[in-house]
């Protein structure tokens, strides 16, 4: 499933060993533990997935298919920083798509991409909500909100830096 | 908890709510009772937090130890609704209103205002709150919350976000006590029914009715649940109602719990939304140690409780089926119906559905009565409506108005008109499955029944204003790529029929469209419409279809003239310098990417056509408005 060599630590296995068991028994639990195994490793690598299939004595297909039907859980891991940029309606109309546009040129690589030296990666979002600072881009946890093009190469910078 | 601890709380946190509900004079001898000289209110909510609310508080609470402020009641509230005026501060009694806040803004407000007979710093507030004359009017008292009324949001800005204490003292849990000890399950449902409250998820079901079928339904096991999977793009209501009042939604919950016979709760919340996530969590935590959630509420024998469950990312779990499965842990595709979920929801159980916004409007229906919620708005639809206005309109953020208050209204006295003086262009609601409003109904009473009849539909409520500079093929195509991209897959004409349609919308964009592209959009449409297995698939078509139909010019003209009049689709125009505005700076040619730009220094530049890659960078950079598309 995932090309990249998986290299996961004793600390992140015991982590999610507990989250495992913590959610043991109960109805529905896939959604929970793969939101947990995706904070633990960042992503959710074909190892995590069989992990979580034996533990909870189902199909390792079935994991594999709700972790590829939400846009939120990811095969493959993301850059040091990850950069979202909202393409909810309120951007849109308010032009996000040509900061997408600037954030792609600046960084080389296309949406959904990670830069070879794995420092930042690109998705799109649909609203975050902050609808009323639109255009809107998110790196980490940051919000930039009120954003022209020009402005984007700036915004990265600082993080390029780091 | 008994329900006399429940009113002492109640009693004793009143005086320091109503300060912020009535102003001035009367809230100025309220104040007194509270031990509070003065409160100040930031906004916490995601819009704010955002443009650095927090930032703002913590200043605040630097001020005050410095200056020996200890009487002033600091308070983090939910959403106020006029987000793009973030972050914003009130102050009470006096109801100032400071927008866009700095730290440095806080120190001087700490400063000069919240000290002891301090005065409000004017150059501070937000410009329509002070006359003329110098005078300040209470933000209550402005165009854009005059013409509001606040039932779902009534405490959302009002009281502090993550207190239960603040939250029971602006009524949240006495409807509870009310239904627990005065009415019968049958007595709920009549209320309800009576009040004429229809989901405010989009489609508009009688919620009555609805909870009717789950208590009449066999089952020894039910479940309640709440949908805030809030997915149209553009819409934030449901965000800020558990944001700014989390306690209604679990207090609403609860009783459709005792009303249905349900003994557990799930709410399913896109995890897009962190601080809701959190403040709900934390919601539950503080009913739960009040025991006003777990066995035995309120001592009446009744036992509720309510799991949080995140979304992943999929605007297909919005539909009922789909959302039921997704909490299975399953993969969210919907499911033919019927059977209904108020035979057949969550885990095979017969269960009650609703969303956020309806939850929030359960209590005040209960307190106040059928007969007061029954007369505010239209024949058939009533109450009020949370609009979440966005795109291009000077006032973004959240209104809540009476059913069928007309969109002119909204846009112009509440949202304050177009930036720039632009022209009304139309108004898009219902978000993807939804339509556009054109100029010549802006007259039109928003409620479900009428929205329905041009073409569109109430949705969750997401209200984009959009200008004469917006591109109506583009748009159309922008909402079926998001159907495109969303749609789950597991019936054929959603998925095959997104893709088809977004493949005619892309060529017609692109300049190459032929007349009999719109035939074939028509037929795929109507295939949609009728055939998909889910209101996904058959609401898709419904932008396309509502563009078309009253800006057929606008698809004309992309298709036979090969121009897009609104200036948008990139491969339908190009770029110019026009002469007389450019001054010959350079910074354009030196900006360009790709080297189109010639021209001396001082003299008028030119675009080479054949050069230009139309990425807009030039635009950007041009400081004389010289570059234009055409």
């Amino acid at each position: 499933m995932s090309q990249n060599l998986f290299e996961g630590t004793a600390e992140q296995a015991q982590k999610l060993t507990d989250c495992i068991n913590a959610h043991r028994g109960e109805a529905g639990a896939l959604m929970p533990i793969l939101h947990e195994a995706q904070s633990i490793y960042g992503y959710l690598p074909a190892e995590v997935q069989t992990v979580i299939a034996e533990e909870l004595n189902i199909p390792l297909a079935e994991v594999y298919g709700v972790a590829t039907f939400y846009s939120q859980f990811t095969l493959n891991p993301k850059g040091k920083h990850k950069i979202s940029v909202c393409l909810g309606t309120a951007c849109y109309v308010k032009g996000s798509d040509k900061i997408l546009e600037a954030v792609e040129k600046e960084l080389r690589i296309g949406c959904g991409e990670c830069t070879p030296d794995r420092k930042f990666s690109i998705d799109s979002c649909r609203c975050v909500g902050a609808c009323g600072l639109a255009p809107v881009m998110i790196v980490d946890d940051e919000v930039y909100g009120k954003l022209t093009p020009a402005e984007v190469t700036e915004i990265l910078n600082g993080y390029i830096s780091d | 908890m008994t329900v006399q601890e429940l009113k002492k709380i109640a009693a004793e946190k009143a005086d320091l709510i109503n300060v912020r509900r009535i102003i001035r004079e009367q809230a100025e001898k309220l104040a007194v009772n509270t031990g509070y000289r003065k409160q100040v209110l930031v906004c916490g909510g995601t819009g704010c937090t955002s443009s650095k609310s927090l930032k703002v508080i913590e200043q605040l609470e630097i001020s005050f130890k410095e200056l020996g402020i200890d009487d002033v009641l600091i308070v983090k509230t939910g959403c106020f609704g006029l987000c793009a005026l973030g972050p914003i501060m009130i102050v009470y009694p006096e109801g100032a209103f400071y927008s866009q806040m700095t730290p440095e803004h806080a120190k001087t407000v700490a400063e000069k205002h919240l000290v002891k007979g301090g005065q409000i710093v004017k150059e501070l507030l937000y410009a329509p709150t002070v006359h003329e004359d110098g005078s300040v009017i209470p933000f209550a008292e402005i165009p854009f919350y005059k013409h509001q009324m606040r039932i779902a949001l009534r405490n959302c800005g009002v009281i502090a976000a993550e207190s239960i204490e603040e939250a029971i003292g602006a009524g949240d849990y006495a409807a509870l006590a009310k239904v627990l000890f005065e009415m019968t399950p049958d007595e709920v449902i009549a209320e309800i029914k009576a009040a004429g409250l229809r989901g405010r998820g989009g489609a508009g079901f009688p919620t009555g009715l609805k909870w009717q079928f789950t208590k009449e339904a066999e089952g020894d096991v039910k479940y309640v649940c709440c949908n805030a999977d809030e997915g149209d793009p553009g819409a934030f209501m449901d965000r800020s109602v558990l944001e700014g009042d989390p306690h209604t939604v679990l207090e609403a919950m609860t009783i459709a719990g005792y009303t249905v016979g349900a003994s557990e709760g799930y709410i399913y919340v896109r995890a897009e939304y962190p601080i809701a996530v959190e403040r709900l969590n934390i919601a539950i935590e503080q009913s739960r140690k009040l025991g006003l959630l777990g066995k035995n509420i309120l001592g009446s024998g009744f036992d509720f409780d309510i799991h949080v469950r995140l979304g992943a990312g999929a605007f297909v779990c919005g539909e009922e089926t789909a959302l039921m499965a997704s909490i299975e842990g399953h993969r969210g595709e919907p499911r033919p119906r019927p059977p209904f979920s108020a035979q057949c929801g969550v885990f095979g159980k017969p269960t009650v559905l609703n969303n956020v916004e309806t939850w929030a409007s359960v209590s005040p229906i209960i307190l106040k009565g059928s007969k007061w919620f029954a007369s505010i708005g239209t024949e058939k639809s009533k109450g009020t409506k949370v609009f979440a206005l966005g795109g291009k309109i000077n006032n973004v953020g959240l209104v809540e108005v009476p059913m069928g208050t007309t969109l002119r209204t909204i846009i112009y006295d509440i949202g304050g008109g177009i930036p720039h003086g632009k022209k009304f262009k139309a108004a898009q609601t219902g978000g993807p499955s939804g339509g556009c409003i054109p100029d010549k109904y802006i007259d039109i009473g928003m409620d479900f029944d009428n929205l329905v009849a041009i073409g569109s539909m109430m949705g969750s409520g997401g209200l984009i204003v959009m200008d004469e500079d917006t591109c109506m093929v583009d748009i159309a195509k922008f909402y079926l790529e998001f159907t495109a991209d969303e749609s789950c897959g597991k019936c054929t004409p959603c998925r095959v029929g997104t893709k088809r349609m977004l493949e005619l919308l892309k060529k017609i964009t692109e300049g190459k469209g032929e007349e009999q592209d719109l035939e074939k959009i028509k037929e795929i449409a109507e295939h949609m419409k009728s055939s998909s297995l889910c209101a996904l698939g058959q609401s898709a078509p419904n932008p396309i279809l509502s563009t078309m139909a009253h800006f057929g010019d606008e698809y004309r003209a992309h298709i036979i003239d090969k121009k897009c009049p609104a200036g948008v689709c990139k491969s339908l125009l190009n770029y110019y310098i026009q002469p007389d505005k450019c001054r010959g700076c350079t910074l354009c040619a030196r900006n360009c990417p790709v080297s189109a730009i010639s021209g001396a220094v001082k003299s008028p530049h030119e675009i080479d056509v054949t050069k230009c890659i139309k990425c807009g960078q030039c635009i950007a950079h041009c400081k004389f408005n010289a570059i234009v598309k055409k």
